[in-house]
């Protein structure tokens, strides 16, 4: 399938997931399904980086909260509309990914996941201690009570938050198919042998981690809206580092759509778990499912449906 | 100019006595990440697991925290032979360690922290023992007790194992594993069990490494993640299991946190570990025992 025809699907898509929206008046399961669709590109993101070149980030905390919180500085000097706030938001997340890449790319990768864990604990610290965007008390974000042509502000950041994840989708499946991601698998499968052949790996590496940081920080962007107060505890959360890893090994890492089925999955159970039972227990689950999963099933559910398929061709 | 002398002598001291404990942290990694090249980002969790126990049989029977750690290093020591299994069977023997291997490890670490969580809530945890204290006078400066003894106790338990790995079979051959595994088959040693061996004796000392912490300072769940950039800086700076370049390094990071932290306030200093991290991967990556 082209890229271009893949484009107009998923947007076919996220236009009829907007229209049945529509019909639904209970605010609760926008909430709920914003935070899913949040994990979609969380773990698309993830993906770009981890599941195409290998190379494991553990600080998705860290990127999604620098968007965070460049909304919070932003909107104290001059509050601007959302989409904007996004591309501020994904190009800070997007540099820092890069000059991060910069220093430990060009060693061995066990070097650059452990830079990008301290990375989380470090900003952390910055944040907490700058007054400017509240410190360890937190800052508020009122947003408005109504959007025109649209209603309740949740439903809104519903949208903006649907529109992001068609784009984030799009882009993955693009770079699989494009040189770009030929290039990314060779590094995966085999980095020496890849440079050896003329692959400019750094610079590759460099795209991913920018492109994926980037990513993540868009889709921070919003979250002050979203939560309306927002301390460095809860914007630096390990649950968004452990999820964004946990979806896509879940639902399988070589292909676009195991992030997807990973986030709508292991999202799904979250949301209902939390209402349900308590949020700490679902986060043993999500940690419990990752560690089963790596272990028992290492291409994730799209690696299980295509073994069945091929043993089903097969006879 | 007499203030800032006395005070910047007795931020070394501390930071000397601090590096003592950050090597008993770091041990653990510079035998697994260093030498064997399994990188056990969940290590400091075993750490903060060594605590509650510690916590545990302090608070109900009254046993000092760091015999405890002591008595506590064979069950340690199976513990991680078991993960170690795991962790061959399910990746190194198949090749994925990279990917999976690193995600295995981080999930454990956050099972184990949200395990914590569920038993024992998010309340600070503390041990009693008769050394927490008082501190020990030393003209101008005085040594709190309760970092000299794990100071003096880790800087002991370096010094045994540096023995261990250089005096006996077992232990040239864990330092040869991650060299030359065919030479070590044709010494009739069986990599896979030297490697459980190791895998096991660094998970040992996070017992000691977990009483440690627990006299130190006030434990909840989520304190073993300070420690990640902390042990990982201090394993490359000391040059990746070079046991006198981890000493070293301890002491360095201990003291320039030290300092950080009377100068600049204690919220700073789990930066310090990140910038030393950065800085030694960006332009000297061997580290400074490294050959």
């Amino acid at each position: 399938m082209r890229t271009r025809t893949f484009l107009v699907l998923a947007v076919g898509v996220g236009l009829l997931i907007f229209g049945a929206s529509r019909f639904v008046h209970n605010e609760y399961y926008f909430f709920a399904s914003y935070v899913v669709l949040q994990y979609v590109v969380l773990a698309t993101a993830w993906n770009i980086l981890g599941g195409y070149t290998g190379y494991v980030n553990f600080g998705t905390a860290a990127f999604f909260a620098l968007g965070a919180y460049s909304t919070v500085a932003i909107n104290k000097l001059y509050p601007i509309p959302i989409p904007a706030l996004m591309i501020v938001g994904g190009a800070v997340s997007g540099i820092v990914g890069l000059g991060m890449g910069y220093l430990t790319l060009r060693l061995r990768g066990a070097f650059f996941s452990i830079a990008t864990l301290a990375l989380a604990v470090v900003l952390q610290t910055l944040i907490t201690n700058w007054d400017y965007v509240g410190g360890s008390r937190g800052a508020y974000t009122i947003p408005p009570m109504k959007v025109p042509l649209i209603g309740p502000y949740i439903e809104y950041l519903f949208v903006i938050m649907l529109g992001l994840a068609v784009i984030a989708v799009v882009i993955a499946r693009a770079i699989e198919h494009s040189r770009l991601g030929f290039g990314f698998a060779t590094i995966r499968d085999d980095e020496l042998a890849a440079e050896a052949s003329g692959v400019p790996t750094l610079r590759l590496k460099l795209i991913a981690t920018s492109l994926s940081g980037a990513l993540m920080g868009m889709a921070g962007a919003p979250l002050p809206y979203y939560v309306t107060y927002l301390d460095p505890a809860s914007g630096f959360s390990l649950a968004y580092a452990v999820n964004s890893i946990a979806m896509p090994l879940i639902g399988g890492t070589t292909v676009w759509l195991g992030p997807v089925i990973g986030a709508l999955f292991l999202g799904t159970i979250q949301q209902v778990a939390t209402v349900t039972i308590s949020s700490a227990l679902n986060l043993l689950i999500v940690g419990l499912l990752l560690v089963g999963f790596v272990i028992v099933a290492p291409n994730g559910i799209v690696g299980l449906v295509q073994a069945r398929l091929r043993r089903r061709g097969q006879p | 100019m007499d203030f800032p002398t006395d005070l910047l002598l007795n931020a070394v001291l501390s930071g000397l006595l601090l590096g003592g404990f950050y090597t008993a942290v770091t041990l653990g990694v510079s035998i697994s990440f260093g030498m064997l090249d399994i990188v056990n980002i969940a290590h400091p969790a075993f750490i903060i697991l060594g605590s509650y126990i510690a916590y545990i049989v302090n608070s109900t029977l009254g046993i000092d925290p760091i015999l405890t750690s002591f008595v506590m290093f064979p069950v340690f020591y199976a513990l991680g032979a078991a993960v170690y299994q795991v962790y061959y069977m399910a990746f190194e023997r198949r090749g994925q360690e990279s990917l999976r291997g690193l995600a295995f490890f981080f999930g454990l670490l956050f099972i184990t922290e949200v395990g914590l969580v569920l038993v024992f809530g998010v309340d600070y945890r503390y041990v009693n023992a008769a050394y927490i204290g008082p501190s020990l006078p030393l003209g101008f400066a005085s040594l709190p007790l309760r970092l000299l003894i794990p100071c003096v106790i880790a800087l002991a338990l370096v010094a045994a194992l540096q023995l261990f790995l250089s005096r006996t079979f077992v232990g040239r051959a864990i330092m040869a594993v991650s060299q030359d595994q065919l030479a070590l088959r044709l010494m009739s040693a069986d990599p896979v069990r030297i490697k459980r061996i190791a895998f096991g004796i660094s998970i040992a000392t996070a017992s000691v490494a977990g009483a440690f912490l627990i006299i130190i300072q006030p434990v909840e769940p989520s304190v073993g993640r300070e420690y990640i950039g902390r042990v990982f800086a201090i394993c490359v700076l000391g040059g990746m299991g070079s046991l006198p370049g981890t000493v070293i390094a301890a002491m360095l990071l201990g003291i320039v946190e030290s300092i950080t932290s009377t100068f600049y306030g204690p919220s700073w200093s789990p930066a310090v570990a990140f910038g030393v991290l950065l800085l030694t991967l960006a332009f000297r990556p061997a580290g400074i025992m490294g050959r």
